[in-house]
């Protein structure tokens, strides 16, 4: 979510500290301790250059080199794209399976979404569709659906939140704001069910089951009236969390669902992934090869095949000899396990299982260096400013250096 | 190193030279005039060439988030049309909704050296600069949409002191690192999402009561008063509607004199005469534009083929995407700032609609006298590819054929429009105005669009071919800031343009209740919405043009 309203300050022991505003996710990247440990090559400390020098060769002499991961901002992926394209290589997220879930739909139907602004003043009803958002995005709640401002009313109507799900975490609604916390428990997998029979019954339908995607037939009904008395309804879905085969077509109910309710009142999706910086670098993607991730240069034309170049299925049937991983946000984002040779660029707290051929640490955007960001429903991008003093080199500088080596 | 152009049939209009023989000579990126007996490094002899400067575009979408949107949307667009790195240019994709690099490099290929992007959302901005950064070549600016964005409307409601409105809107050129303003549907945007369908020029605006004749007023007067030079750039209401002329015409009587561009005014100048209550009002839109010397115009005309739409009209858009094709369609409401509606179309000539758009186009250009006032565009991509420059040029200068391509259309249409008795032919001068010095004097970029001492060196040598669209789909050259960058229709060497920007004066004491809206209403903080210089210079990407404005009036 890229929230830009936390204090951050001196932790007393050298590091930083998130003094207000905090998460888990950025508690734990902030006050991450600093450690500057060296370049490395099969596992023995080098200088950079030297290391910069042996990643070079490694990617000249690479007959298909894979970057992924990919977990950096703006000039991060500016500085991938062009030694992509020079070393033919394929350009893929760690977490463009998720993002694939929606682009799938985007590709073949479409949306009909709105920006976190927009819904934090807008929506009276909040449907949250199949994921645990507490997790992933753990202040969603408390700025989009639990302020107490709007900009449309001084007292502004309570609003309804509904969760569509089994599981899933409630306590974060709460407040002045809220009116009805609703939970309709079902699979993950029956929400495009649910939405489908919604769609089918608000165009006059009649659906004689007793029970659609486990729920009522009156408990969707009841969802539906109150989708049709929104003034303006959202629904939120996490792509990460419809984590099953055909996802995409449970995402592309909810849009359709959305698309037609719009006829004759406004209603609104919005997505919620975008971790590891993947709707930033699947932007910068997107607009210097005309093409989102998953893109080959192999033939020195961009080649676009989410499919084919989907990089963890290249690396697990071994269709590259060469994997650069470059992961500069959380130490979560670790390359995996395989016996394709590797050179990681990484922030120094990731857990590497293998020895890469070439370990070069880097800083993280927002932390050790400036940067740009774009946030999670790809509208707005923010400024990243850099808090501390570190001597950790920046991923485009790295990239740089190794593609004037080239 | 001095370098001189000899030879050449100069059409410089801003300084009023049409097609005379005259040498030019550049040294340090300028035109200069040297004395004589200067020493001249390098000669090219362009006997018999036609030279003019660098062309300007002064609306294609070609930058932003719904261009990206775009992009992801169509992927189809791009399969076939991938170009391989060259030693000096990276790979690129295009057709209509190319990437950044093959936009600045088709661009340059086809002698244009400046670029603006016309819907700049204030709130995506920073990701606009950020495309138009990675557009390589071709300077490039953009204009930043006011007038569904709620600070505005509340304002306007609120009946807030004019020169606070006039302190907002330059604060937001400044923020967004803006040329001009620009108004989409205005406050349409905002309408639809409280569910209003439409907004005629005085219809009220449900929630805020105020009319698009109040914003489009506000915001003329406002850019007159802070002396900005390139007037308030308006998307009226009514777009695509049959009897949208009607809107177009109240439109140009409603800015009461002032300084008004009126953007993309084919798609505003629909009549609904016939059996399928569409016809073409552009007779009565040219008439009254050939009548209100503060009216500019560009075009946006229609080409035939694959296209994909992209608008901050989410409102109009929204309905367009009944008529998506292919079947998907992207629209958004954003940030409580705008919105935005991205739409695949597929223009074909034998269809009544489309053809008697193309129609309408030519009888825009065709009809309105003073190409002072009249650009040429396709409003890239909503009419088409930019590409299709070239084409268009020689629909406008050649009349048999203009004709022969009326045959091939659908001829029904030909009876709603007066295209086939229009016999005039554009001459090379009045292109150079169109598409050079026109679009510079109404931006106000001092140094561009003329050849005269001191004028940036942007130039562009044409062979002077009778078939005008060979001629201007390839120059033999282009000089960039005095440098060679195209030799017949090959980029020889590839540079990062510049960014031209506006600042009108505002006084600072708007940050006191815009900070107060941003800590209350925005999920980002006023700092962070506010785009730095050093965001586009970004360590030599990019780098900044101030133009000047006039002095501010109040």
């Amino acid at each position: 979510m890229a929230c830009d309203d936390l204090d951050i300050g001196p932790s007393g022991s050298g590091g930083l500290k998130v003094l207000k505003n905090g998460c888990a996710i950025s508690r734990s990247g902030f006050e991450r301790p600093l450690i500057e440990p060296s370049p490395q090559i099969d596992g023995k400390d080098v200088p950079l250059s030297e290391a910069i020098a042996a990643a070079a060769k490694l990617i000249r002499e690479s007959r298909l080199p894979v970057f992924g991961g990919l977990g950096t901002d703006v000039d991060g992926m500016r500085a991938v794209m062009p030694l992509a394209e020079r070393s033919g290589g394929v350009v893929d997220h760690a977490l463009s399976g998720d993002a694939y879930r929606n682009l799938r739909v985007f590709q073949t139907s479409g949306y009909l979404t709105t920006s976190l602004t927009e819904a934090r003043n807008r929506a009276d009803l909040f449907i949250i569709a199949g994921g645990d958002v507490h997790k992933t995005h753990p202040r969603f709640f408390e700025r989009i659906v639990c302020n107490d401002e709007s900009m449309f009313a001084k007292t502004p109507a309570k609003r309804t939140v509904i969760f569509l799900g089994e599981g899933l975490d409630e306590s974060a609604v709460k407040g002045d704001r809220i009116g009805e916390v609703l939970t309709l428990a079902c699979k993950p997998d029956c929400i495009g069910e649910i939405v489908d029979a919604m769609r089918a019954l608000a165009k006059g339908a009649s659906i004689p089951a007793e029970t659609i995607g486990g729920l009522p037939r009156s408990a969707v009904e009841d969802l539906l009236a109150r989708c049709k008395a929104a003034s303006y309804g959202v629904m939120v879905w996490l792509p990460s969390s419809l984590n099953f085969p055909n996802a995409d077509l449970t995402i592309q109910a909810i849009n359709e669902f959305i698309k037609e309710l719009n006829l004759t009142q406004r209603f609104a999706g919005l997505s919620l992934g975008g971790s590891e910086g993947s709707t930033t670098v699947n932007a910068v993607c997107t607009w210097q090869s005309g093409f989102p991730l998953r893109v080959s240069f192999a033939s020195g034309k961009a080649d676009y095949d989410p499919n084919r170049y989907d990089a963890s299925r290249m690396i697990a049937a071994k269709e590259t000899d060469l994997l650069i991983w470059l992961a500069s946000f959380t130490e979560a984002l670790n390359p995996p396990d395989t016996d394709v040779p590797m050179i990681v660029l990484g922030t120094p707290h990731l857990t590497l299982k293998r020895t890469p051929k070439v370990y070069i640490p880097i800083g993280t955007p927002g932390v050790d260096q400036d940067g740009t960001i774009v946030r999670v429903d790809s509208v707005v991008s923010l400024p990243l400013r850099k808090l501390r003093q570190s001597n950790l080199p920046t991923a485009q500088n790295v990239l740089a250096s190794i593609e004037a080596a080239l | 190193m001095l370098i001189k152009l000899t030879g050449g049939k100069v059409y410089d209009p801003a300084n009023g030279v049409d097609g005379e023989v005259r040498d030019i000579f550049i040294e340090n990126g300028r035109i200069v005039s040297p004395s004589p007996d200067a020493k001249i490094a390098h000669e090219y002899p362009l006997h018999g060439r036609v030279i003019m400067a660098g062309g300007i575009d002064p609306h294609t979408h070609i930058g932003g988030g719904k261009v990206n949107i775009a992009r992801t949307l169509l992927p189809e667009d791009h399969i076939g049309h991938e170009m391989a790195a060259t030693d000096i240019t990276r790979p690129a994709t295009g057709r209509a909704i190319p990437s950044t690099l093959d936009a600045g490099y088709r661009y340059a290929e086809m002698g244009y050296t400046a670029a603006f992007e016309p819907a700049m959302l204030a709130s995506n901005a920073r990701q606009t600069h950020m495309e138009m950064g990675d557009t390589p070549i071709v300077d490039k600016g953009g204009f930043v949409m006011l007038g569904s964005d709620d600070f505005f409307l509340r304002q306007l409601a609120g009946k807030t002191d004019f020169s606070a409105i006039k302190d907002y809107i330059a604060w937001t050129m400044h923020a967004a690192q803006a040329i001009a303003v620009k108004v989409v549907n205005p406050g349409g945007i905002s309408a639809f999402k409280f569910n209003q369908r439409q907004l005629d020029l005085d219809e009220q605006h449900t929630f805020y009561g105020v009319t698009p004749r109040d914003i489009i007023l506000t915001l003329a007067r406002g850019l007159q008063e802070l002396g900005v030079v390139h007037p308030v750039h308006v998307h009226g209401c009514n777009l695509g509607v049959p009897g949208g002329v009607e809107t177009t015409l109240a439109t140009i009587k409603a800015a009461e004199g002032l300084p008004v561009h009126l953007t993309h005014i084919q798609f505003h100048s629909y009549g609904t005469e016939g059996d399928l209550k569409f016809s073409s009002g552009a007779a009565r839109v040219a008439e009254a534009v050939n009548a209100n010397k503060n009216i500019s115009v560009d075009v946006g005309q229609v080409m035939f083929g694959q296209t994909c739409t992209i608008s901050g009209d989410a409102m109009r858009q929204f309905v367009t995407s009944r008529s998506a094709d292919p079947k998907k369609w992207v629209v958004m409401d954003i940030e409580c700032d705008a919105g935005c509606g991205v739409v695949p179309f597929k223009y074909r000539d034998k269809s009544f609609v489309n053809a008697l758009q193309w129609a309408i186009g030519l009888e825009l250009f065709l009809l309105v006298n003073d190409p002072w006032r009249l650009f040429l565009t396709t409003d890239h991509p909503n009419g088409g590819p930019f590409t299709c420059y070239p084409h268009l040029i020689r629909l406008l200068m050649d009349k048999s054929f203009r004709q022969d391509a009326m045959q091939t259309i659908n001829q029904d249409a030909l009876k709603y429009s007066t295209l086939a008795s229009l016999d005039r032919e554009y001459t090379l001068y009045e292109i150079a105005i169109m598409t050079r010095a026109g679009p510079a004097r109404s931006l106000g970029l001092m140094d561009r669009g003329h050849l005269g001492v001191g004028a940036c060196a942007d130039i562009t040598v044409y062979e002077d071919n009778p078939d005008r669209e060979a001629m201007f789909a390839k120059p033999e050259l282009l000089f960039k800031n005095g440098e060679v960058i195209v030799r017949n229709g090959r980029i020889v060497k590839v540079v990062n343009g510049a960014t031209h920007v506006a600042r009108p004066h505002y006084d600072r004491s708007i940050e006191k209740s815009l900070k107060k809206y941003f800590d209350n209403y925005q999920t980002v903080r006023m700092e962070n919405f506010r785009l730095s210089d050093d965001e586009i210079v970004n360590n030599g990407r990019g780098s900044l043009i101030i133009q000047p404005t006039k002095a501010r009036v109040a």
